[in-house]
């Protein structure tokens, strides 16, 4: 008698936990079956491991030649114009030598150098300080193509980024941008009062096969391709010229190349 | 026990005040607007996905758009009838819904939600022009 009741519990005992897995499994089955809505990649976009820029300075010689492809950036992505210099939202911008290059200035520069405007942006390095001080992972290097992008949805507006990147190539909305926008294209989102913004490699362009704006805009003095493609446009030119980044020391491994 | 008409009176002046609002505004609750659609989107008869999963989780459908296209590179959405839409909020969404007036916003202030899509996104550029 006593054995038998033993026995029963033990098999009610199995029986019950047996119940209990189906609709469990049922459950995790749901959740990754084969049916059911799916996400994909467009079969136009451009893959790369880790996008990267050649920047031929020799070809962009005065401001004038800077101008259009900084315009072409700043209307493709709605970029507003504020007067006052404190608001300004800079993607992609001129800068001198002696501040695009602090580590390599001399006070005896070669002429050239010393006179033309150099284009600078966002270097999308491949070890991103701005990325390891975002506290919500806001900002974030993307897997896929090594490009550094903003998700503005999550941006808290704290400016840490700001703090660590050592290139200054992140703005920040202290005001809303929308009215100081000279031209608005409506295919790209404008931002609001309080994120941090900064050149995105032009990912929604890539995403549809399309050359970054500025690199279109360029005439052939920007070059852009992937940097662990030793075939790539941008691979052919660091193997024929000689090339400097900007602050390279830091360790960062910024990812824009300057031929000079 | 001297105070009693003072508390009744206070009791009753206080049931008064606190059921005045629900009173006041007894039968006029106003029925929930109905989303106006477009020619457009009349003809497609079909969204992305069903209308009970569009009107109870469009909202979830939309913040896993945002999360692929933003996070994961991925811009093409695959319902599950195997119809394929870029995921855009400008570009897809409002395409057939032009109408962002009497298609989201109605409901949106009638549920009294805020979505702060249109802070950055900009509705319809057709309407613009």
């Amino acid at each position: 008698m006593e054995d038998s009741r033993r026995q029963f519990l033990k098999l009610a005992g199995v029986a019950a936990l047996g119940l209990t897995t189906k609709p469990v499994l049922d459950a995790f089955a749901v959740e990754h079956g084969a049916a059911g809505p799916g996400f994909k990649q467009s079969d136009k976009a451009l893959k790369a491991k880790q996008w990267a820029m050649v920047i031929d300075t020799r070809k962009l010689k005065t401001a004038e030649d800077l101008e259009p492809i900084i315009e072409a950036c700043n209307k493709t992505h709605n970029i507003p114009k504020f007067q006052n210099k404190h608001h300004e939202i800079k993607w992609i911008w001129e800068e001198e030598y002696e501040n695009a290059f602090p580590t390599k200035h001399n006070p005896f520069l070669e002429e050239r150098l010393a006179h033309i405007p150099f284009l600078v942006l966002c270097n999308h390095c491949e070890n991103p300080p701005c990325c390891r001080a975002c506290p919500t992972q806001a900002t974030f290097k993307r897997k896929s193509d090594g490009i550094v992008l903003m998700d503005f949805h999550r941006c808290i507006g704290c400016r840490f980024c700001m703090a660590a990147c050592p290139f200054g190539s992140r703005s920040f909305n202290f005001r809303d941008p929308r009215p100081f926008i000279p031209e608005v294209t409506p295919e790209f989102p404008t931002r609001m009062k309080g994120v941090v913004e900064k050149c995105e490699f032009c990912a929604e362009r890539l995403a549809v096969g399309k050359m970054p704006a500025c690199v279109e805009a360029s005439k052939g003095a920007l070059t852009f391709g992937d940097l662990y493609d030793p075939e790539s446009e941008v691979r052919k030119l660091l193997k024929t010229n000689y090339t400097i980044r900007r602050k390279q020391q830091l360790g960062t491994e910024p990812c824009v190349y300057y031929i000079v | 026990m001297n105070d009693k008409k003072l508390i009744i009176a206070g009791l009753v002046i206080f049931i008064a005040i606190a059921l005045f609002p629900f009173l006041y505004n007894m039968g006029k609750a106003s029925p929930a607007p109905d989303p106006v659609l477009t020619p457009e989107a009349k003809a497609a008869k079909q969204c992305v996905r069903s209308r009970q999963y569009m009107r109870a989780d469009h909202m979830h459908l939309l913040d896993q758009w945002r999360h692929n296209v933003v996070r994961d590179a991925n811009h093409i959405y695959v319902s599950p009838n195997g119809k394929q839409y870029e995921m855009s909020l400008t570009r897809t969404c409002l395409e057939c819904h032009s109408n962002k007036a009497e298609f989201c916003d109605r409901c949106h202030d009638y549920a009294s939600v805020r979505p702060y899509c249109w802070d950055c996104h900009l509705d319809n550029p057709k309407e613009n022009k």
